[in-house]
């Protein structure tokens, strides 16, 4: 149990139950149900994304591209709407152009063998490119009230599509990864590629696999945002890449591959959006609770790092 | 031919595709854009791949110890703010000691990176992407959402921008353009020439080879990155002096930027290997890319990401299966003889 408590999940779980304390102690509205699903809602794109990216960053690559693919599947499916097509097959070819998107990358990692960080960079330009392309300065709205109640309101009960789709995910890939031969190769491959590919593992069709996903996921997270949001512009999603990788690694997933776990990343979202939210209740502005979201970052590494000194310095001692 | 790509290195050969390459995009502008091999240009995209050389640069110092700068594009921000308010306080400043007053500031950002990657063992990737966060975050709170003013500049940085240092026939060299170089220069000079400069790619490509030579790799790797927030405090300065109006949200993006120019300029994202001369043109194939997509009339200002995000691409990928081909090609020589 004690060992438990000082695995990195334990840490988390420890600040998670501090901070919904603390914003209890706020705010007694803050633990109602709706509360919570709001809490979830503002960033429910992100947290999704998050999901894939663990898998990528466990494999030891990296897709800065996500937030790109987003807005881009976003901006095509108001486009189409706005050409008087159905929701559905919009929908459809947004997927699509997720799909394509990731087999881009997928080809690009897997089989010409660029380092992802290059691949995703530059894509992450060129996606966005090819988003503004489409709908130039302007925002793209007048969605059918079907679409916008599907991105805001509760399909069971309270809980809206995207939560489901978000739970249903976690549960996915958390199997996925840990519970499938899958999910051990893709651990395997992310501790040392080299030994992977010598034990006969096929290093290039799990990246490609994953590359695929995560663009995928990306473009149906783009479909959630264009739906909650009621509109798109060019600059829809900008800059999540980095809010994306930033709970990824906060769950612990190493960023050299091979160690982490989608039950710390689960951890880390709920810290950080009962973090945002307790912060926005307590009137701190965005950029600064960025900023804490940043030493949290930096701190979970550090400390215990530092603390793995001290105890080797009094061992040697 | 065959012995020629043999007996060039893989570097230089690099560097000749890069030169290449930035001839064909201005020989292929200039049949497309009307007065576009002139004196009006030259200075539009000098001047603007002088904001962006400095950061390059230090960036590629970092990338060749194997780490990554994310937050440079904070620290310009922060140094672009910070030095503009001064001299709205202190307009007697003299200029030098304003140009080290913005390379100290960004030094001292780059000394808080370089201490928690190298001593506190924290990834770097990590760190930045948490100071991109904090130094933008502290440049808000810092600010109080106010804007500095070309109005609050002295006139002689105002005026900065357009003075030239020297006229080479219709070209003026701007003294930005010149700093920018001078720093591009030193890193080059230096890293080619100086014993000590060399352990940036020592440490880079082989760290535990770089230790059990004696080298102290943490200190090379804390150094690389005060370098690298001095040399995008450098671009602070000179982004103050081009835009004069500075926001909370100036150099916003930079960090893509700087890596994108490092990349296509063939320094090796996994380190230990680049030239400052491959930096300097793929800062200036970028942003040669950028200035006159925005003025081709064929195609919508709104293709120009589009395009360039795949130009960088098809660089890279041409780079990456040329020096695979090259070396099959390699191994095949070595085997015959």
């Amino acid at each position: 149990m004690i060992r438990r408590l000082q695995s990195w999940e334990g840490g988390l779980l420890v600040i998670f139950l501090a901070t919904l304390a603390l914003n209890a102690s706020f705010a007694p509205e803050f633990l109602t149900v709706q509360n919570q699903i709001n809490l979830f809602q503002l960033s429910i794109e992100k947290i999704i994304v998050a999901l894939v990216m663990t898998l990528i960053i466990v494999n030891a690559e990296i897709d800065l591209s996500v937030a790109s693919v987003m807005g881009l599947s976003a901006v095509v499916f108001a486009y189409l709407l706005n050409l008087g097509w159905g929701g559905g097959s919009a929908a459809l070819v947004c997927l699509g152009v997720g799909l394509l998107a990731g087999l881009i990358n997928a080809t690009l990692v897997a089989r010409v063998g660029i380092p992802s960080l290059v691949v995703t960079l530059a894509m992450m330009i060129g996606y966005r490119g090819f988003a503004r392309v489409l709908v130039k300065d302007q925002s793209l709205g007048n969605f059918p009230t079907w679409v916008t109640d599907l991105g805001q309101k509760g399909l069971i009960g309270p809980l809206p599509l995207s939560l489901l789709l978000f739970f249903a995910l976690l549960v996915l890939l958390g199997v996925l990864l840990h519970r499938t031969g899958f999910g051990r190769q893709v651990v395997v491959i992310g501790t040392n590629a080299e030994v992977a590919r010598f034990s006969g593992i096929g290093v290039r069709r799990v990246k490609a696999i994953l590359f695929v996903l995560s663009a995928v996921i990306a473009a149906l997270a783009g479909l959630l945002y264009a739906a909650r949001l009621g509109s798109v512009r060019g600059d829809s999603a900008l800059g999540f890449e980095l809010d994306i990788i930033t709970m990824v690694l906060l769950g612990g997933v190493s960023i050299f591959g091979g160690k982490g776990s989608m039950l710390g990343v689960f951890l880390s979202i709920l810290i950080i959006l009962n973090l945002r939210n307790g912060m926005a209740l307590m009137n701190i502005t965005g950029h600064v609770q960025t900023g804490v979201i940043g030493l949290l970052l930096i701190g979970s590494v550090l400390v215990p790092n530092i603390v793995n000194d001290l105890r080797g310095r009094r061992a040697r001692v | 031919m065959r012995r020629l790509l043999g007996a060039a290195s893989p570097q230089s050969l690099r560097l000749m595709a890069l030169f290449l390459a930035l001839l064909g995009t201005i020989l292929f502008f200039s049949t497309q854009i009307d007065g576009y091999l002139s004196a009006r240009m030259f200075n539009r995209i000098s001047t603007s791949a002088a904001v962006i050389l400095p950061v390059a640069v230090g960036q590629a110092i970092v990338i060749m110890t194997r780490n990554i700068d994310l937050s440079v594009g904070s620290i310009l921000g922060v140094v672009a703010y910070v030095t503009g308010q001064t001299l709205a306080a202190l307009p007697e400043l003299h200029p030098v000691l304003v140009v080290a007053l913005a390379m100290g500031i960004g030094a001292v950002a780059g000394a808080i990176n370089g201490v928690l990657v190298a001593w506190g063992r924290v990834p770097s990737i990590i760190v930045t992407l948490g100071t991109l966060a904090l130094f933008r975050s502290f440049l808000v709170e810092y600010s109080d959402a106010t804007t500095i003013t070309t109005a609050s500049l002295p006139a002689w940085l105002v005026d900065l921008p357009q003075k030239s240092l020297v006229s080479v026939g219709p070209l003026d060299i701007r003294v930005t353009v010149v700093l920018a170089l001078a720093a591009c220069l030193v890193v080059g000079v230096g890293l080619s020439r100086l014993r000590a400069a060399r352990r940036f790619l020592a440490v880079g490509s082989n760290p535990d080879a770089a230790r059990m030579a004696g080298i102290n790799a943490p200190a090379v790797v804390f150094l690389a990155f005060v370098l690298s927030g001095a040399l995008a405090g450098l671009s602070g300065f000179i982004f103050l002096a081009k835009f004069g109006n500075i926001t909370v949200v100036a150099g916003l993006g930079f960090e893509l930027k700087s890596i994108a120019a490092v990349v296509v300029g063939g320094v090796s994202i996994m380190g230990g290997s680049g030239t400052m001369l491959g930096v300097l043109m793929g800062t200036v194939l970028v942003d040669t890319i950028d200035n006159s997509l925005t003025r081709w009339e064929l195609v919508s200002e709104f293709w120009r990401d589009a395009l360039l995000g795949m130009l960088i691409m098809a660089a890279v990928t041409l780079d990456t299966l040329a020096a695979r081909s090259l070396a099959r090609l390699r191994g095949k020589a070595g085997g015959s003889t």
